[in-house]
């Protein structure tokens, strides 16, 4: 009725309409934008695919397939698969408990998870050294003179068994940066969605499992992928935290990117650009991804709205 | 019914008259069961996950730094060496979130307003800060800016070096932030309601003058938070400055290479004092983009 009347007013004015911005200057914005975007995003983007075949072909595969190489793909990969899918589970527990109860300290809550994104990947490293380095609580434990349990300081010390400066110090400081994001993208999802169809599902008698597989996962499954991307691409490409408690060494604790620092520190600059064209190939699935599931979960979104 | 209040309640605060003490006895002694099972089960493990991750460990930074006492704090802390890394890391931090705060604007407004050719594709472009590795982006900026690199071959014939300068991490700190901006103004540029600028035309204003005097202001808590999220991830970052910044001392060390090179040497003592200055100016940022997120969420409601 008078939304329809407006509108008709509307186009039939359009040509002098006062809230558009004159031709040269939507011009001039959009000449800035390009240049700016141009400057800071595709050229370093384009840049790394051009260096990285700098010495030909046969150079970029013997990068790659370079023992070191695929040692610190290997360990990337690893990582990526212990950190992502712990901080999955962790993501869609906290978003249950956050976004189907109401309790007392949410907020609180919500904050401290948010934690880890607002911590320089340094000091995140840092902490993990101060625990379990030879100079922290661990260290401390290893050499206490009456430790509690002390069989299983004996065990230790036994197996020599390392955190920092080894593989599972990479793990755990890779979970601790990618820690909040699977849990913040599905926070506000579960929020807005509420908790009418589940509660729906459990009166027509179906069991709590029934209810998650069936109505809740395929209700948050777009942003659960969007959160996993995003949570992969941080995993797989984390360089500060993992270079505190790596130790670098070549063939062991050497991630990707700690691959690409020694190629890049030794002079050989193709070499680790060609490396590096493996991460920026995966940031740009990461992008096409993510630019989908953001689509698939809007439309989601707004089904329900209606 | 469902509550649509976008990100309101997450940023809720409790009422000031709440009870905690019988909502805690209620929320862990209650036997009144609710339809949806788990919810013990999902916040114990929440919790248990998060104190094993974050808080056990991070609560070990604060046990290490109790060891000095606190004139060996205050003197690492406040060494000139410290000191002149705070200055840098604070100095280009806050410019290259300004620069951001000025052209992510003109980019949110680009990509929400106008219709052009490969739009889609520049918008998806925007998070490829997020999406890089910054070590990828590090070498690759120091590669762009060095003296023999395609931009720095003419920069440098200007008289401007950016590698191994200050010049260099602002370059750096500003790829990296650009997208917290763009991402926090989009969303709020696209709720915006056309009948304030109708009615503002309508009363004669010019289209700078509805900028100005009706848009801007109400994009000024998203814009802020934007240029906060930029700063407070611009003050930590590592990777994508040490290659471009050349690390001189007193220079260009910005205040998290500072630690790791205190690190390296396996002066932890100093390295969790350093750490400790970051973690407690982190955390005072984020009680500010909390704050501010309310704020932006309570002016929301009210339109």
């Amino acid at each position: 009725m008078s939304s329809t009347t407006s509108q008709t007013i509307s186009t039939a004015t359009r040509p002098r309409r006062a809230t558009v911005e004159p031709p040269w200057v939507r011009a001039l914005l959009i000449g800035i934008t390009l240049l700016f975007l141009g400057l800071f995003l595709v050229l370093p983007l384009l840049s790394v695919f051009i260096q990285a075949i700098g010495k030909g072909l046969e150079y970029y595969g013997r990068s790659v397939i370079d023992p070191a190489a695929l040692s610190a793909i290997k360990l990337t990969l690893l990582t990526a698969g212990i950190a992502v899918p712990l901080n999955c589970v962790f993501g869609v527990a906290a978003a249950w408990a956050i976004a189907k109860f109401q309790f007392p300290g949410r907020t609180v809550l919500i904050t401290l998870i948010d934690l880890p994104f607002s911590i320089s990947p340094v000091v995140a490293g840092l902490i993990f050294v101060l625990v379990f380095g030879t100079q922290g609580w661990l260290g401390h434990y290893e050499n206490a003179d009456h430790p509690w349990f002390p069989w299983f300081r004996d065990w230790l010390n036994a197996h020599d068994f390392r955190i920092i400066y080894a593989v599972p110090g990479i793990v755990l400081a890779t979970i601790f940066v990618t820690f909040p994001f699977v849990a913040r993208e599905l926070i506000p999802l579960m929020q807005a969605q509420g908790r009418t169809e589940e509660e729906a599902a459990r009166v027509l008698g179906a069991s709590g499992w029934q209810t998650f597989w069936h109505v809740t996962i395929p209700n948050i499954k777009w942003g659960l992928l969007y959160g996993v991307i995003l949570c992969n691409a941080r995993a797989m490409g984390e360089f500060g935290a993992v270079s505190v408690v790596s130790g670098h060494i070549r063939g062991q604790t050497n991630t990707l990117p700690l691959h690409i620092e020694s190629l890049y520190d030794e002079y050989d600059f193709t070499g680790a650009f060609a490396v590096a064209s493996l991460l920026a190939f995966l940031a740009l699935i990461t992008l096409i991804l993510k630019t989908w599931a953001e689509r698939q979960r809007n439309a989601s979104l707004k089904s329900i709205d209606e | 019914m469902v509550d649509f209040g976008h990100s309101s309640d997450v940023n809720r605060l409790p009422r000031p008259d709440y009870d905690w003490v019988n909502g805690f006895k209620r929320m862990i002694f209650s036997r009144q069961r609710s339809v949806l099972p788990g919810f013990k089960l999902t916040l114990g493990f929440t919790l248990f996950y998060l104190c094993l991750i974050v808080l056990i460990p991070l609560s070990s930074i604060f046990t290490k730094t109790s060891t000095l006492t606190w004139a060996e704090f205050h003197q690492v802390a406040t060494s000139p060496v410290a000191m002149a890394s705070y200055r840098l890391t604070f100095g280009t931090s806050f410019c290259a979130a300004m620069v951001n705060a000025v052209f992510g604007l003109i980019v949110a407004w680009v990509l929400v307003r106008y219709q052009f050719f490969g739009k889609r594709l520049i918008d998806a472009l925007v998070d490829l800060p997020f999406a890089l590795p910054t070590a990828v982006a590090g070498i690759t900026l120091a590669r762009l800016y060095s003296d023999n690199g395609w931009l720095g071959q003419g920069l440098t014939k200007l008289g401007i070096t950016v590698a191994n300068t200050q010049l260099g991490i602002f370059v750096a700190l500003t790829f990296i932030g650009l997208p917290f901006i763009v991402r926090t103004i989009q969303p709020v540029l696209e709720d915006l309601d056309s009948e304030l600028e109708e009615a503002a035309a309508s009363l004669g204003a010019n289209r700078w003058q509805i900028f100005w005097r009706i848009i801007f202001p109400m994009l000024m808590p998203a814009l802020l938070t934007g240029i906060a999220l930029a700063f407070a991830r611009a003050l930590g970052e590592y990777g994508s400055v040490i290659f471009i910044a050349g690390n001189i001392p007193m220079k260009t060390v910005i205040t998290p290479v500072l630690i790791m090179g205190e690190l390296d040497t396996f002066s932890y003592a100093k390295a969790t004092a350093l750490a400790v200055v970051l973690l407690v100016i982190s955390f005072f940022l984020l009680l500010i983009i909390n704050l501010l997120q309310w704020w932006s969420s309570r002016n929301h409601t009210h339109l």
